[in-house]
């Protein structure tokens, strides 16, 4: 697809220019012009009042698309334990090929991974492609593309699902290039349309500003890597049966060009404020030092860190190192709870740019809730452990 | 209008160095301890901030005036103090060199100025020899191949820090401006110490202090230019520090339009932001107005320098009217703060503080004012 | 050695803002950038020519003609000299018509020992480009590359994994595709600036690249986006009303769970 300007009924007006994600249009001599950075996204043409500009479909050489079937989920597996986001995969995979009218299938590469079938299909595997090889013990691009290159050659999927962990964001590039299809990255939400039986993949874009519908019509599979904890894990049901194929892979010298010496693990540092994605903040309402600790337990529960504001550092709860505000530090993570801090201008200063700001305060006026996108009025002590104990039981 | 995409980059990378390295944390250690970070320091010689005019051959950028406006502009947006430093080398302490030195000299002094290896610092001013400069008493006597210098100078900047001086002394008592020639003293040297770092109002972290000269032997291959040449030689490098002062003025000046923006916004008062009172909003139009005539007499003065075409009167004016400027907008930005303008909590506070000398070293508004008449009314 | 950096102009994603009341993206005033993670990129290469002499560290990018400003940024922090394939051909280029073009202007430079490319650009956050153009020049690829050492004509890497990393031994040539975590990016430098704006910047079409029409650009792209829209505006906050702890807690924990933020 690709914009074009009409000419004719370009009236010069220069809505698009601003509206333009990509800032791809100019004007010449009154006149929009589509340039280099355009990537047909089209919210020009939606925007123009004067339907100046259209969406153009181009021909293209067409495969035939009917000989790939079948919906595939690329079965993460490290240490020989499938990965959370694999049984995420499952779970939307199922849905898609319900509604396509076809069969779910995963494939897992690995070393002594026999035992894994069973696991997959339970999680709702039709049929699982296993690569059982020592070359395969741990991932590397070069071995898993091959193997899945071939099998997607011989097998001819019509999706192919990844997680977008580091493995399946390095994966999944590779495969698309060898498999001359596309690939859409870090998808959100997957649907499939229900006329032409396509799948539309909708993903973030521009720093999460913009979101985008992604199609892939004309060149098979459609493949898409999902972002991890945002679909839902599929139901497992250990007499749901499938059938077994082995991939015969032979591999030469020269195939694999990386060798993994060695995996390390390392524990998570402490986060700093300003790289935290969620915060857990505490103010005057907490009343004493030690609220922060049920504060600390929250955020490590959502994997952040605690802050304070000002008036918690100045009755002495907390070091100074952990303001928020025009004093403190500013920051932008994607959760901010405020706690008992009442939302004094020095303090908003600090955080009022949070993806989200959840309020949680005694006073139903206080300031704090006007830049809330979350108000909760209550005493904290009674609300917080209460989430954690929603957390717990979302986890179970 | 004045400033090519080139001059743009050179912001940008003031820019980012400001606001990635002049953290609040930082200028709030400086302030509490009153000395600068000798890491930021090395850091702003590895950007190329200490000899953006100096020719390439030497160590410097080979860049031009506009481009030491620049920096000088970003880097006192965010912090007075620092653009002392940048200010120091480019222009009071690289100036006398770069216009009087020998080969020898510039490669000797001027090299590792421009690097950030080793500091100097102008001396000038003494007690008794303020703006009249022709009045001081310091002196340097001839003994064959040494000269031996007594007299007290006064108000140095950076002289605790530094490891050389450039002291103007007479070598004529007998004779006024003509009879001061310049030298470059060695600190170390015997007879040479320092007063102590004076009290300052503001740009705290940049030690000020007297030089006391005790019969110190300077060795004549380090006197800078000819006998008798010295006030010229000072005179020159001021013309140029007054446009580091005027990008100091303008810069800071940004920085509390900025903020007193900011807090229009923010501050809610009567159910409404503040900055929708007229009476604020008419102080910002204001402010803007006055920044944006100073920024244009900046620029203009150092792109006259690139032209190579003379300046004097509109460097002073650029220092005049941007110094004076600076300190209306200060004023007016720690107002429409109100109560949280007065403490130390709000940058503004500082920047109040910080600009208050502008008016008056490198030339008062009133030498200005001189110099500006004077260049009116010669012929 | 000879290293390529692929680098790419972005918007400065940080500073885009939602119109609150029409919902749309705020595009003016926001900065054009060096991408972040190529900013680590090119330090990876610069660090590299810091420590053995004959090194040559090269920029390639492809973008509109404004992207020259950002290729200078590149040469003023030290890079050898800079390409940009610029050309109406490649407009409208999905990650894999991208990887195609790029991977062609490269070829086009010569041998090659190392490339070094960001991991991902903060406008699509996609990090296909650099695993593709490893693919395309059939090189060796290592993504989230923290850690380089160079050892007797090999590339040890250190490449993160969400709780770790691997220690990977790489032969050259190869790309790696860098994070954040590896280094610091160096300033530029005054004098580097200078420099950078006395240098020429090499600029190919698709024929110097020896590319048809058809093989880059939109037409040789084969996703295609269907739509795209700005999430729900953020709007008035809303307050959950008052009840007993648990229940708050279950509309707070499922409100979040609705908007994906957990």
């Amino acid at each position: 697809m690709a914009v074009r300007v009409i000419n004719e009924k370009c009236k010069g007006c220069s809505i698009c220019i601003k509206n333009c994600p990509f800032d791809a249009i100019t004007m010449v001599n009154k006149i929009a012009v589509i340039g280099q950075a355009c990537t047909g996204c089209g919210v020009c043409a939606e925007k123009c009042p004067f339907h100046a500009i259209e969406k153009v479909e181009e021909d293209k050489a067409h495969i035939d698309l009917s000989q790939y079937k079948g919906v595939w989920v690329f079965a993460e597996q490290r240490n020989n334990k499938i990965m959370p986001v694999a049984i995420e995969l499952l779970g939307e995979g199922r849905k898609l090929a319900d509604q396509i009218g076809t069969e779910l299938c995963a494939i897992v590469c690995g070393s002594n991974i026999e035992s894994l079938t069973e696991e997959l299909f339970a999680y709702g595997a039709d049929k699982v492609y296993t690569a059982d090889y020592p070359e395969l013990a741990t991932y590397t691009t070069d071995g898993y593309t091959k193997v899945i290159f071939e099998a997607i050659e011989k097998y001819k999927p019509e999706i192919v699902l990844l997680g977008a962990t580091h493995i399946g964001r390095d994966l999944g590039p590779s495969l698309a290039v060898k498999a001359n299809t596309g690939l859409t990255a870090d998808c959100t939400k997957l649907e499939i349309d229900p006329v032409d039986k396509k799948i539309k993949q909708t993903r973030p874009a521009f720093g999460g500003n913009l979101m985008a519908t992604i199609v892939c019509p004309n060149h098979r599979p459609q493949m898409s890597t999902v972002r991890p904890g945002v679909m839902e894990k599929a139901i497992y049901n250990p007499s749901h049966k499938g059938e077994v194929v082995k991939l015969d892979v032979q591999f030469h010298e020269g195939d694999i060009r990386t060798k993994v010496i060695e995996v390390i693990k390392t524990l998570h540092d402490a986060v700093s404020l300003t790289d935290a994605e969620v915060i857990v903040s505490g103010g005057r309402g907490l009343g004493n030092a030690e609220g922060f600790e049920l504060l600390k337990e929250l955020a490590d529960k959502l994997g952040g860190t605690i802050a304070a504001s000002r008036a918690s550092v100045d009755a002495g709860w907390i070091d100074h190192s952990y303001q928020v505000g025009q004093t403190g530090t500013t920051v932008k993570p994607k959760i901010y709870f405020a706690c008992g801090i009442s939302g004094a201008i020095q303090h908003i200063a600090g955080m009022k740019d949070s993806g989200c700001i959840i309020a949680i305060n005694k006073n139903d006026t206080a300031p704090i809730f006007d830049v809330a996108d979350i108000g909760i009025v209550g005493d904290l002590y009674q609300i917080i452990p209460a989430i954690i104990e929603e957390l717990d039981k979302q986890e179970a | 209008m004045f400033l090519t995409e080139k001059h743009e980059l050179i912001r940008k990378l003031a820019r980012e160095f400001a606001e990635k390295e002049l953290t609040s944390d930082i200028l709030d250690q400086v302030e509490a301890t009153g000395e600068f970070p000798e890491e930021i320091f090395q850091k702003m010689a590895k950007a190329g901030f200490f000899g953006i005019k100096v020719p390439k051959e030497l160590g410097g950028s080979g860049a031009d005036h506009r481009a030491y406006v620049i920096v000088m502009e970003e880097i006192a947006k965010v912090s007075g103090v620092a653009s002392i430093y940048i200010s120091s080398p480019n222009s009071l302490s690289g100036g006398p060199l770069l216009l009087d030195g020998t080969d020898e000299q510039k490669e000797k002094y001027l090299t590792p100025i421009v690097t950030g290896e080793k500091k100097l610092c102008f001396a000038l001013t003494e007690p008794g020899a303020g703006s009249d400069a022709g009045g001081m008493t310091t002196t340097a006597v001839k003994d064959g191949d040494y000269y031996i210098l007594n007299g007290r100078k006064t108000f140095i900047t950076m002289a605790p820090l530094s490891d050389y001086a450039v002291i103007y002394a007479k070598t004529d008592v007998t004779k006024k401006t003509r009879g001061i020639s310049a030298f470059i003293v060695d600190m170390k040297l015997p007879g040479v110490s320092c007063g102590k770092p004076e009290d300052k109002m503001g740009v705290i972290g940049c030690a000020t202090s007297d030089i006391i000269l005790e019969n110190v032997r300077v060795h004549k291959s380090d006197l800078l230019g000819a006998e008798g040449e010295g006030f010229i030689n000072a005179m020159k490098t001021l013309d140029v520090g007054r446009i580091g002062v005027a990008a100091q003025s303008i810069g800071l000046a940004q920085g509390a339009l900025d903020e007193a923006i900011k807090y229009a916004k923010e501050r809610k008062q009567f159910g409404r932001r503040i900055g929708d009172f007229q009476g604020i909003s008419f102080m910002l139009a204001d402010m803007a107005t006055k920044l944006e005539a100073a920024k244009l007499l900046t620029y203009q003065a150092a792109y006259l320098k690139d032209m190579n075409k003379s300046a004097t009167k509109e460097a002073s004016m650029a220092k005049y009217y941007a110094s004076e400027a600076c300190n209306e907008i200060c004023a007016k930005a720690l107002q429409i703060h109100g109560g949280y303008g007065f403490i130390k909590d709000y940058k503004i506070e500082r920047m109040y503080r910080d600009c208050r000398v502008f008016t008056i070293y490198e030339g008062t508004s009133q030498v200005q004012q001189m110099v500006i008449s004077g260049q009116l009314l010669k012929k | 050695m000879k290293i390529i950096v692929c680098v790419k102009q972005v918007p400065d994603t940080n500073e885009v803002k939602i119109d609150p009341v029409k919902g749309t993206l705020i595009r003016e005033g926001v900065p054009s950038i060096l991408n972040p993670d190529d900013a680590n990129a090119l330090e990876a290469a610069l660090k590299i020519k810091d420590e053995y002499d004959d090194t040559t560290v090269d920029v390639i990018t492809m973008g509109p003609p404004q992207a020259k400003s950002m290729l200078r940024e590149c040469l003023a922090m030290g890079a050898d000299s800079a390409y940009l394939l610029s050309d109406r051909a490649f407009g409208g280029a999905d990650t894999c018509a991208t990887s195609t073009t790029i991977a062609a202007g490269i070829a086009n430079m010569g041998n090659v020992d190392i490339i070094f490319a960001g991991r991902q650009a903060i406008d699509g956050d996609t990090a296909q480009v650099g695993p593709q153009v490893a693919q395309r020049l059939n090189l060796p690829v290592v993504t989230y590359v923290q850690e380089v050492e160079i050892k007797d004509g090999k590339c040890m890497v250190q490449r993160q994994l969400e709780d770790g990393y691997e220690l990977i031994e790489v032969q050259t040539p190869c790309l790696l595709t860098c994070v954040k975590e590896l280094n610091q990016p160096r300033y530029m430098t005054v004098s580097g600036i200078v420099d950078a704006y006395e240098k020429e910047i090499t600029v190919w079409n698709h024929e110097d690249v020896k590319l048809d029409p058809k093989d880059c650009g939109l037409n040789a792209s084969p996703t295609q986006v269907f739509r795209s829209f700005t999430p729900d505006a953020k709007g008035k906050g809303e307050m959950i009303p008052a009840g007993n702890p648990s229940e708050i807690a279950s509309t707070l924990v499922g409100k979040l769970k609705a908007k994906h933020i957990i």
